[in-house]
């Protein structure tokens, strides 16, 4: 497995997501699922990490995991489905990119749910303020 | 109040939100047992829940509506997986039909909450974890974005009045 590269992602997208509050409309439910569903398989979710930061060949990600050519092959192929990565022919290698707006309506809808939940923590504190003054 | 820090993942589809109070685990804990408090929090001020149901214990079932701006009132409900008295809580929850019961086929959403004693004061972590973004728009069209929208709403309102 590609160890290492996990926390660096993990600080990239939170970096790129402060940067992102816009709704992305244009994907209909169906697509969505099947976003979800490319998504559900923990190698899939690396190799769309890392493919978000820079271009990398299905040669290059296929060295970094514990599994054949075919089968990395096959897992970028369920994320190129679900667009969520896009394929390159550079001469003789194929380098896979990550579709950034697809995510972008995942950030924004989570954007929402934290406004949510630091509205519910004010409304708790306010409730125990009047607890400290009795 | 203190929002300590609120780590988002598009990918996982998770949030969790760290916030310290200035109170006991057992004062916090209460805001969630008791359901005339919690339904103070729950829903956004211009939303407030109504809890017809609330067991805290494994298994136990909660139900409760929000009551909008037009009276429309959304349906909601609750699944205790595991609790922990003044330390942590796991439950699914979910949006419910008219008739107050969950929407069969319709995913619910596991949720954790952990509660820290700290120096001065509560820590209280909430760890969301949503299945699709289909889920969560449905969780925000029940109204919670309209009253978050309105609360912001209220405080710029209120920041013009002072100037």
């Amino acid at each position: 497995m590609a160890t290492g590269c996990e926390k660096i992602t993990c600080v990239q997208t939170s970096t790129w997501l402060t940067y992102n509050h816009m709704v992305v409309d244009e994907l209909s439910d169906h697509d969505v699922d099947r976003i979800f569903r490319a998504l559900a398989d923990r190698t899939r979710r690396d190799i769309f990490e890392r493919v978000l930061i820079t271009g990398l060949s299905v040669s290059t990600l296929a060295d970094d995991y514990e599994m054949s050519f075919a089968a990395v092959q096959k897992h970028v192929g369920v994320l190129e489905r679900a667009s969520l990565v896009t394929k390159e022919r550079r001469g003789r290698e194929q380098i896979v990119h990550g579709n950034v707006p697809v995510l972008r309506r995942a950030s924004a809808l989570l954007d929402m749910f934290e406004q949510i939940w630091m509205q519910r923590d004010r409304q708790i504190a306010e409730i125990l303020d009047e607890k400290g003054k009795d | 109040m203190t929002v300590i820090s609120s780590v988002k993942d598009p990918v996982a589809l998770s949030l969790v939100v760290v916030s310290q109070f200035n109170a006991t685990p057992e004062q916090v804990w209460d805001v969630w047992e008791d359901p005339r408090k919690l339904e103070r929090w729950w829903g956004p001020p211009t939303y407030p829940a109504t809890f017809v149901r609330h067991e805290f214990f494994v298994d136990g079932q909660s139900r409760y509506h929000m009551t909008g701006p037009n009276g429309e009132q959304p349906h909601g409900w609750w699944r205790i997986r595991s609790i922990d008295k003044a330390h942590r809580i796991e439950f699914d929850n979910g949006l419910a039909g008219d008739d107050g019961e969950p929407v069969p086929g319709m995913e619910s959403m596991p949720s954790s909450v952990s509660f820290e004693a700290v120096d001065g004061g509560t820590r209280m972590t909430s760890v969301s974890n949503f299945t699709d973004v289909e889920q969560m728009e449905k969780m925000i069209a029940m109204g919670m974005q309209e009253g978050t929208e309105q609360a912001v709403g209220q405080i710029d309102d209120l920041l013009s009045s002072l100037n």
